[in-house]
């Protein structure tokens, strides 16, 4: 197996960040890149999305799915980028020794200038829950069922009941009732809605779908097939209420309780995780920790809009671009190297403190000279229904601050750090900021 | 406890409101209303006077939020996005949806118009399926697009 | 109804099932292997702790010793023969506290009373040694080398294909409802699957052999108690055992333990809750509980979201001095029983084979050696095992061995495809599930579902509404999108 060496930039997974990683690192220069994608097609999980509510923020625009993905794929096609689909990746070192396969070409191996996970997320499963009962048919994630329903076009069941208020449950309620099912309603253990609220009145309340709140599965029934599923209230410490039990007759539970980012390569690859987020920790670059590998996208952290994903492969692309570019190229052609943003300043981490679950990026590199803009994502861990100030603290003491309505776990807090921010991060007396709600 | 208990959505967010309304027509009454036109899903505080008409609404980032609310006051509209069957495609179904809404009422009328559509492969995406679907001035589109098999 | 004849008739294609019909396959003789399920393995053969236990724990004297430490010996050549995944990992009891070192020496002896070699008291710092994640609390432990982990599930198919290539035939879906006894003589069943008539009717229903005695009117009496087990598999790139860790035995049995699985993974289980219903092999909150707790108190880190599997089984506990019980039957003709086969049943089912055959051949049945007995029986490829010219190679030969259809397990088409022709066909999700260990990672099959489904429908030939997960009545697809 003889290796690959002729690329500058390879990116793992052709969804919305992997596409925009993959344009923004060819529009870098000259630069090699390829895009490698485990389906049939490119667009990750937007094909089956094909509901409406993506585009706002890059195109201006409320788009389906398929076809926010079909105007990145456009644009790929044009934009002279390899691109090997039903191909996985199977090894990746930490020299970015990268092994993939696929039906046609074999085992390959490839060792580029610069890497981009945009390897996205996978659902949380009934195991991870601990779904008590029976393991009869009917039990499938969202996910799954979205995929059979829009792409294979299958209907696995008659009679749905619907275990989280994630959005893609909610959708897929809709979607369901959409093709003539019956969908009894949507289960929440916690005491609030977990997906966005527009989805709760176009999703489930215009099709009169009811939603449970502080209730969750006790028992799932069936021999073969799924007969019922026992439903229980909680209380506040998520405890499950003696004497709340119900019987719901259905033949299928969806599973909408969350997303995993999707890292067994990043690990493979040496790359350190970040325990809250689940996904490698990145500085305002998407670089991981180990050098030349970035990330973007859902593999770093749960986005909440895919907007928001795609800038960040954009961000890692262009960076993953000139980190190939400042290592010399294959091609001999090292014209356009030489804006050095690896070099460029310290860098300040920054930490959740109160009511902030996640941020991304974990840490910013200072640049003040203006060309750089840094946007930080917020995934607020508490509901908090008025106004509230995010707060960076240096220290003892708070050196920007912002306004949002409100704190919702389901939606996340974006922030644009320009010129004047930086330069107050540039100024911090401490190498760890905290950013906290109130 | 249901969600509408707990967070009215679209409803009245306060009792005395409500009552002014019932009692006293020509008070005016406030409505929180969720604008569904992007994925920002800005949620709008809007005072009606008594009548149903508009006296302020705040909360909206641009003039499609208050178009919304307009029409989410007189005719709720909704966008349906499905799919249809396809004819010797590389997939059997292919997405559509309505890029301009349609009265939410009509939501589930469409969507079994929908059922006994089949393309034939080709189907290009933005390839209109229906046009001006029971004269509501709304086509029904494709959002993806299916090769031949 | 159509009706066959056989010379033996092996009702219950688990791991005894089908160990005793590979051994009968060795024979001229017409050997029949049949199973209510869709594949063979089904119920507790693959919902166990799938240890191949040393044999120092059962009774000095009784057959559970004699099979333990027979079955034991023979799974060590076996595992070569059938190309079966497992390692030879030793286990260790470990005792808690210096109120239990005494226990340890009781059980040294009880070991060397049943002759089980290498057996080795080991000090506080040597089981923290060679297993750093234990607790603290940790005083000693008693060391068996001869202890092993398999894929108790591969050894079961394993034994099964082996018999089939043998000429031994298998009946999937074949349910018993009724037995037929003439003149005190077991001379058929009736199955969902057409009656089978033979001289020699084996009873290894698991479960249910006590129900099957009780149709053909014998033992009255006897009567198996179904004790669930509940276990959890935790992701490995969070938590991993290197050992086999048994706490302290008690009356109720081994305990709840913590080990490293054939494949590598860590699973803790299991508890042992009796249930009424004999098929309940659903996991209880409670259950879950309890194991959690009692995994933690030998490796207090671990962490219930690290969790990414679980599964229940259930045992069969006969009320015979909780003895196995493999005997010719005192009362009915032509019935030969393997009952009450709770732990240590999977490592003893080899020596239980070897027994039943010798039963077999003193009650007369003719059983003349054939030449072209094939003891052997070659493992399909696992890709994932495979370095990366291994892989590339079998690409070559192969394109479909260069889709992978479950990404967290590595799972190849061809894997899949190769199963679903294998000598004992899997003809459902599960069954693919159980040989290639696809859908058993993070992600529990939500990728490969609807690929899983299409291939099967394309290579049984079936629509996708056919496709099950575990045979009739468990499709996954109800209609059409469209429909």
């Amino acid at each position: 197996m003889t290796c690959d060496t002729s690329y500058d930039v390879i990116v793992i997974g052709g969804g919305p960040a992997g596409l925009a990683a993959a344009l923004s690192a060819r529009a870098e220069g000259n630069v090699r890149v390829l895009l490698i994608e485990r389906n049939d097609s490119l667009g990750g999980i937007l094909p089956q999305c094909i509901h409406n509510g993506f585009g706002a923020v890059i195109f201006g625009n409320d788009l389906p799915g398929p076809e926010y993905a079909y105007r990145y794929q456009e644009q790929v096609e044009a934009a002279d980028i390899d691109v090997m689909l039903d191909t996985m990746v199977m090894d990746l070192t930490p020299e970015r020794d990268l092994y993939a396969m696929n039906a046609t070409h074999g085992y390959l191996h490839y060792r580029p200038r610069s890497i981009i996970l945009a390897m996205g997320c996978r659902e949380r499963t009934r195991a991870q829950i601990r779904l008590p009962g029976s393991r009869c048919s009917g039990v499938y994630t969202a996910g799954t069922v979205q995929r059979l329903v829009n792409i294979e076009g299958y209907m696995p069941g008659r009679r749905f009941l619907i275990l989280g208020s994630g959005d893609i449950g909610m959708i897929m309620a809709r979607r369901l009732t959409i093709e003539g099912a019956e969908v009894v309603g949507v289960l929440e253990l916690l005491p609030f809605l977990t997906g966005l609220r527009r989805n709760f009145v176009q999703c489930l309340q215009d099709y009169n779908i009811p939603l449970h709140l502080s209730t969750t599965v006790s028992n799932i029934i069936g021999g073969q097939r799924l007969e019922a599923v026992e439903t229980v209230k909680v209380d506040e410490e998520l405890q499950p209420i003696p004497g709340s039990t119900e019987r719901i007759e259905c033949d299928s539970l969806l599973l909408s309780v969350g997303l995993i980012p999707e890292n067994e390569l990043s690990l493979k690859a040496g790359v350190h995780l970040d325990p809250r987020t689940g996904g490698p920790l990145v500085d305002s670059t998407m670089a991981t920790d180990v050098p030349g590998i970035y990330a973007a996208g859902n593999v770093t952290s749960i986005y909440d809009l895919v907007d928001y994903v795609s800038k960040a492969g954009e961000v890692a692309g262009r960076h993953a671009a000139r980190y190939a570019l400042e290592h010399g190229t294959g091609n001999g052609n090292n014209a356009t190297a030489g804006r050095d943003a690896s070099k460029a300043g310290a860098m300040v981490a920054i930490r959740p403190g109160e009511n902030v679950g996640t941020v991304i990026p974990q840490r910013v590199r200072i640049d003040t000279s203006g060309n750089e803009e840094v946007t930080l994502m917020l995934r607020p861990n508490a509901l908090i229904e008025r106004k509230v100030t995010v707060e960076l603290w240096d220290g003892d003491r708070p050196i920007m601050s912002f306004r949002e309505n409100y704190s919702r776990p389901a939606e996340m807090m974006v922030h644009t750090l320009r010129a004047k921010q930086m330069q107050a991060l540039a100024e911090a007396h401490e190498h760890e900021l905290t950013v906290v709600i109130q | 406890m249901s969600f509408c208990e707990q967070f009215p959505v679209g409803e009245q967010t306060s009792d005395a409101a409500g009552a002014d309304r019932d009692e006293r027509g020509s008070e005016n009454s406030e409505q929180s209303i969720i604008c569904l036109r992007c994925p920002r899903g800005c949620e709008i505080s809007t005072t009606l006077d008594g009548y149903g008409g508009i006296v302020e609404i705040f909360g909206n980032v641009c003039k499609l939020g208050r178009e919304y609310v307009e029409a989410e006051i007189t005719n709720p509209l909704r966008i349906l996005p499905t799919s249809v069957r396809v004819r010797s495609g590389e997939r059997p179904l292919v997405p559509v949806w309505t890029p301009k809404p349609i009265p939410k009422g009509r939501l589930m009328d469409l969507a079994r118009a929908t059922r006994s559509i089949e393309l034939e492969a080709p189907v290009a995406i933005g390839q209109v399926v229906i046009e001006n679907w029971e004269g509501l001035g709304v086509d029904l589109v494709t959002s993806g697009a299916v090769r031949r098999a | 109804m159509q009706s066959r004849d056989f010379d033996v008739v092996v009702m219950g294609a688990g791991i005894v099932g089908s160990m005793i019909a590979r051994a009968l396959s060795r024979y001229a003789i017409r050997v029949a292997l049949v199973d209510r399920a869709n594949d063979v393995g089904t119920g507790a053969s693959c919902a166990n702790s799938a240890i191949l236990h040393s044999g120092h724990d059962p009774s000095p004297g009784s057959l559970k010793a004699e099979m333990n430490r027979r079955g034991n010996e023979l799974w060590h050549d076996l595992v070569h023969e059938l190309e079966v995944g497992h390692r030879w990992t030793g286990a260790m009891i470990i005792a808690l506290g210096d109120e239990q070192l005494p226990g340890l020496k009781k059980l040294l002896a009880r070991g060397t009373e049943n002759q089980i070699p290498g057996l080795e008291i080991i000090s506080r710092a040597e089981v923290l040694k060679r297993e750093p994640l234990l607790t603290p609390d940790v005083s000693g432990a008693l060391w068996t080398p001869t202890a092993g982990v398999i894929d108790p599930f591969g050894g079961t198919v394993a034994a099964a294909e082996n018999a089939v290539t043998n000429g031994v035939s298998l009946f999937l879906n074949a349910e018993i409802h009724d037995a037929l006894v003439s003149d005190g003589t077991l001379i058929a069943v009736q199955t969902t699957a057409g009656e089978f008539r033979a001289r020699w009717f084996i009873n290894a229903l698991g479960v249910h052999a006590d129900d099957f005695m009780h149709l053909a009117g014998d033992r009255p009496d006897f009567a198996i108690t179904a004790r669930r087990g509940e276990y959890f598999i935790f992701d490995p790139n969070r938590v991993q055992v290197q050992n086999v860790l048994f706490p302290m035995p008690t009356d109720k049995g081994k305990g709840i333990l913590v080990s490293t699985t054939a494949h590598g993974n860590t699973f803790v289980g299991p508890n042992a809750e009796e249930v009424a219903d004999k098929e309940d092999t659903t996991a209880t909150r409670d259950g879950m509980a309890e194991i959690l707790e009692g995994g933690r108190r030998l490796i207090p880190s671990l962490e219930s979201r690290d969790i990414i599997a679980g599964f229940s089984g259930v045992r069969a506990t006969g009320n015979a001095n909780r003895d196995f019980v493999i005997e010719i039957s005192a009362t009915v003709g032509g019935l030969l029983n393997v009952a009450g086969i709770e732990s240590p049943g999977y490592v003893s089912a080899p020596a239980i084979a070897e027994r039943v055959e010798g039963l077999l051949r003193n009650a007369g049945l003719e059983m003349v050696a054939k030449n072209e007995w094939n003891p052997r029986r070659p493992a399909r490829p696992a890709f994932k095992e495979l370095n990366h010219e291994q892989r590339s190679d079998l690409i070559r030969r192969n394109p479909n061995y260069g889709r992978i259809v479950c990404r967290c397990e590595n799972v190849t088409e061809g894997e899949i495809v190769d199963a679903i022709h294998s000598p004992v066909p899997a003809r459902d999700y599960d069954a693919i599930k159980r040989r290639c260990w696809l859908g058993t990672g993070r992600c529990q099959g939500s990728f490969d579902y609807p690929r899983v489904m299409e291939i099967l429908s394309r290579e049984l030939d079936i629509p996708m509404t056919a496709v099950t997960k575990k045979g009739p009545g468990s499709e996954f697809l109800a209609r059409t999108t469209k429909g």
